[in-house]
């Protein structure tokens, strides 16, 4: 037990800090400066504790608690874009006078529940992860509480999703019931003979995940909760939890539901193509430029699906480089829109960037960039993680989704296009507030060198990811 | 020879436009360290495929200066090499690039700087589509080019830019995305991308005519072929001069020559199968844009018309897979590159002094501007093919090689020189002759030195190549020789198998 222990420590150390941020904030008035700078450096030291862990693939309390490349890098990629949405909101959520204590202190509580959503082998720790990080983002989306839109936000994303949660659990239950187990390894055993009923739980399963991703047919409170959200917490959402849920969606499909590829193919591969389309079609019309990025991060989430609907090894690692990728490039885009403040208030209206390379053409190129690479134009690194999907996608000679995959790449590109058509051909507005944030222009210009030289060496996690060993 | 010259010529313009970029830019000023920079850049570019020109070796048919380095380990490897086709499309990129930095510096009023870094970005990505020698690495080169293209005809396009911008971008990645699963195909299929193994494996004929259809859906909408050609037009109209002279001069060509690298190099049975509808399509277009051509009073947009038409001469020659139809359709590219950038620049030159594009809005010109007129015949002389210029080289072999394969296709193709000729010298007479009645003309300065220089290098050209186009022959004709053979004995080899 005492070892177990011992390869906790990362999640330990980060359910310590949270209790002392709790205790300090309580006692502490106007503590939230303090608190939001303790955080954004709590980060990196777990990010070293999780790489100073030299093991490999260890399970633990009996075998349900798994640790592996695999979670190992998934977290630090949790822990990495958390870091830069936190340093690049600061300021934002400090104009809004929301700099409440608590606001750090959810986001790492929801970072803890990630952790163990991501490493969990058992239904039951998978569903604690699961609800711990779902509840504390209820608490963000409403954290902006004397606004009417972000409360609505909170509440409607607490109804549906609470929804979605009872379908998850009532999927693992049945799992349970006819497995007999919670383990994930037992359940890949015993899942192998089909009967009707482990493929209802895989369905509800499927459904509730799919929620947690925003997913189509399950992505209706999307739109509504990016919006209404204050700025900081969209962009948490629209890149922290969609890491976790991506991770998981590859654990359970790779791991409990390893045997029965063929019942959950083409559920995943109809739910990629849904996404892809809907999230490329519905976004043309778009004005708000939250309610956009929700569109388009659902069709991002229908190639990264498409990754793990091919159910083969290169599939998922694809999935992964996949979801990097999407990471940075969203980094770079709320790092944007975050710079999008004019006469003291925050824009969200795509018309209102009208010209705006000429008054800051370094913040503009820097949009162009991460658009190109959003649409997934070479040499862009969006055109990688694209390629590498496909990659995976063609060698399973799923042709049908490949095609309709890229086709619906050309129409996402007309909706980012655009906005490089307001920027760059439209004639000049009045220019925005300009204010120093080296953590906004920090990530943007971390985001733009990412994604513009990632063609000199595209193989460059290719290293680490194939290390990467689920089964 | 160690030195990776096809690296450093692809990624110099890159650097120049890195140090354009930090250049200090005073608003609404001419920025002079943007210009020395790009001018030096682009010529020094120009000197180095000089040098490549004059190393290269006209009697192999291997690729050379083959570079190669690891780019996604276990997949795909950074493969550059050039052979006597690649060769001279580069020749042409790097000749066009200066002439275009040069005329955009009296042109663009606005935001030059971002204009020369983007005319250098693309630089370096047209050559890199010349250079690669890997699938994935072309089509890296070649899609990348539509994001400078499509902010140069956006941000310093006319009017209707947006339009066109947008028709413009959609309609090539359209076309493209085809292509990048075909390239996907080929690598699951082979077991790599690297072109010159694929040649050597070659790929299975049951695959062949899907993939071929795949990569014609992406040349043909570039190059760009009847009924796909619609994007063109618009995007020449709105587009600057610099960006339609490298949209003429450049773009147009990586089609011709992906259809020359990977369409016939390897799937030459599905080539040999899908002849008929190339000719058919490029007939049509001969004939058809011709007549449309007829009938615009945009001079751009009568141009645009008249490359389509000159496009067409070039696909109907690829596919005669003689020799002299191949030559012919590589020097109709080379011609047509010279030929319609100096078309543009001539609009151009006219554009920026009575800002009307309009023909009818000219006339008389030649008691103005005589050596304008002058220098504007001939190129209208090389459009239509006149013997002594660059154009009837192209044009005459392509014929010669379509009267061996197809009558009736030859003789049809034919009628388009005739139709060249009506509307291009229409063009001249309604421009330059005729009453002098607009009073802005009356008022225009004849050429300055700049876009003397300009014209005067690119006719010269023309008129050399049209008398002594040998160096050009001695460039591509082992490589052309080494394709034939490659695709005759696939043939053969198919049809004893059958």
């Amino acid at each position: 037990m005492i070892n177990a222990v011992y390869f906790l420590i990362p999640e330990i150390f980060l359910s310590l800090s949270i209790f002392t941020f709790i205790i300090f904030g309580v006692f502490k008035k106007n503590s939230f400066d303090l608190i939001y700078r303790a955080t954004i450096i709590i980060l990196p030291i777990v990010i070293f504790l999780i790489l100073n862990n030299n093991f490999e693939n260890v399970k633990i309390f009996n075998n349900s608690f798994a640790l592996d490349e695999f979670s190992s890098f998934m977290k630090i990629l949790i822990l990495v874009s958390s870091f830069f949405v936190l340093i690049m909101s600061k300021k934002y959520i400090q104009d809004i006078n929301n700099n409440k204590f608590e606001y750090p202190v959810i986001m790492l509580i929801a970072i803890l529940g990630m952790f163990f959503m991501v490493s969990s082998n058992d239904l039951i720790l998978f569903y604690l992860g699961l609800e711990l990080q779902s509840l504390s983002l209820y608490i963000l989306a409403s954290i902006d509480r004397d606004n009417l839109r972000s409360s609505e936000a909170g509440i409607k994303y607490f109804v549906l999703s609470a929804l979605s949660s009872g379908l998850l659990l009532y999927g693992c239950s049945l799992l349970y019931g006819f497995t007999g187990s919670t383990n994930f390894q037992v359940i890949s055993n015993n899942v192998g003979d089909i009967n009707i009923g482990t493929i209802f739980a895989m369905i509800f399963i499927l459904v509730g995940l799919a929620f947690k991703v925003s997913a189509v047919p399950f992505h209706m409170w999307t739109p509504d909760v990016y919006e209404g959200s204050p700025t900081s917490v969209t962009s948490f959402f629209a890149i922290v939890p969609k890491i976790a849920g991506i991770a998981v969606f590859i654990r359970f499909m790779y791991s409990p539901f390893q045997n029965i590829l063929d019942e959950w193919q083409y559920i995943l591969v109809f739910i990629s193509i849904a996404s892809m389309i809907l999230g490329a079609v519905a976004a043309i019309n778009q004005k708000n430029i939250k309610r956009l990025i929700a569109y388009s991060s659902i069709s991002h989430m229908g190639y990264a699906i498409a990754g793990i609907s091919t159910g083969t090894e290169s599939g998922f690692k694809s999935t992964i480089i996949y979801i990097l990728i999407y990471s940075a490039m969203n980094i770079g885009f709320f790092a944007f829109v975050f710079l999008m403040k004019r006469s003291g208030k925050y824009i969200e209206d795509i018309n209102e960037l009208s010209g705006i390379s000429k008054n800051h053409p370094l913040a503009a190129l820097s949009l162009l960039i991460v658009l190109f690479s959003l649409a997934g134009i070479p040499p862009l690194a969006g055109f990688f993680a694209k390629f590498y999907i496909f990659m995976s996608v063609i060698e399973s000679g799923m042709y049908a989704l490949a095609i309709i995959g890229l086709v619906t790449t050309v129409v996402s590109a007309f909706y980012y296009i655009r906005i490089v058509k307001v920027m760059y051909f439209d004639s000049p507005k009045k220019p925005f507030e300009s204010f120093k944030s080296y953590g906004i222009y920090g990530s943007l210009i971390f985001s733009c060198l990412f994604l513009s030289s990632f063609f000199m060496y595209p193989s460059i996690f290719n290293g680490i990811i194939s290390k990467i060993n689920i089964f | 020879m160690n030195f990776p010259i096809l690296s450093s010529i692809t990624f110099l313009p890159l650097i120049g436009a890195f140090f354009v970029f930090l250049s200090k830019s005073e608003s609404n000023q001419v920025n002079k360290g943007a210009i020395y920079v790009s001018l030096f850049t682009s010529f020094a570019n120009f000197f180095l495929v000089l040098f490549l020109w004059y190393s290269f070796d006209n009697t192999s048919s291997n690729f050379q200066f083959v570079e190669e380095s690891v780019w996604i380990s276990g997949f795909i490897k950074f493969k550059f090499g050039i052979d006597g086709i690649s060769i001279l499309f580069i020749l042409l990129t790097a000749f066009i690039i200066p002439i275009c930095v040069i005329s955009c510096i009296n042109s663009i009023k606005n935001r030059l700087k971002e204009f020369l870094i983007a005319i250098l970005v693309l630089e370096t990505f047209m050559i890199g589509v010349f250079c690669s020698l890997d699938l994935v690495i072309f089509y890296l080169f070649f899609e990348a080019g539509l994001i400078p293209m499509f902010l140069i005809i956006g941000i310093w396009g006319g009017p209707r830019r947006v339009y066109s911008a947008f028709k413009f971008f959609l309609f090539t990645l359209l076309g493209s995305v085809l292509m990048l699963i075909a390239i996907i195909s080929i690598y699951w299929i082979t077991g790599t991308t690297d072109v010159t193994e694929i040649y050597k494996i070659k790929i299975p004929s049951e695959f062949q005519n899907l993939l071929w259809l795949a990569f014609f859906s992406s040349f043909a909408v570039k190059m760009p072929m009847w009924p796909v050609h619609t994007w063109l037009p618009d995007a020449h109209v709105e587009a600057p001069t610099a960006g339609s002279v490298i949209l003429a001069a450049i773009l147009l060509k990586m089609a011709g020559y992906g259809f020359l690298r990977f369409s016939v190099g390897m799937f030459p049975l599905a080539s040999e199968y899908f002849t008929p509808l190339v000719f058919t399509l490029s007939v049509i277009a001969i004939i058809y844009t011709s007549l449309v051509a007829l009938m615009q009073d945009d001079m751009k947009k009568l141009i645009a018309y008249s490359s389509v038409a000159h496009m067409g001469y070039v696909t109907l020659g690829i596919f005669t897979f003689n020799k002299q139809g191949i030559e012919g359709g590589i020097i109709q590219m080379f011609s047509h590159g010279l030929i319609s950038a100096a078309l543009f620049l001539c609009v151009g030159v006219l554009y920026d002094r009575a800002h009307s594009r309009l023909i009818n809005n000219y006339g008389g010109v030649v008691n103005i501007l005589p050596k304008y007129s002058f220098i504007l015949m001939i190129f209208v002389l090389g459009t239509l093919g006149l013997p002594g210029t660059s154009g009837f080289v192209g044009e005459f072999l392509v014929l010669v090689g379509a009267f061996k394969v197809n009558f009736l296709v030859a003789i049809l193709a034919s009628v388009g020189v005739v139709l060249a000729a009506a509307y291009i010298l229409w063009l001249y007479k309604r421009v330059i002759f005729g009453k002098l009645e607009n009073n802005q003309i009356k008022e225009m300065k004849d050429l300055n030195k700049s876009e003397m220089g300009v014209l005067v290098s690119i006719g010269i050209l023309v008129i050399f190549f049209g008398f002594y186009p040998e160096p050009l022959f001695n460039t591509v004709n082992v490589s052309v020789d080494n394709l034939i053979n490659n695709y005759n004995m696939e043939i053969n080899k198919f049809s004893v198998l059958k």
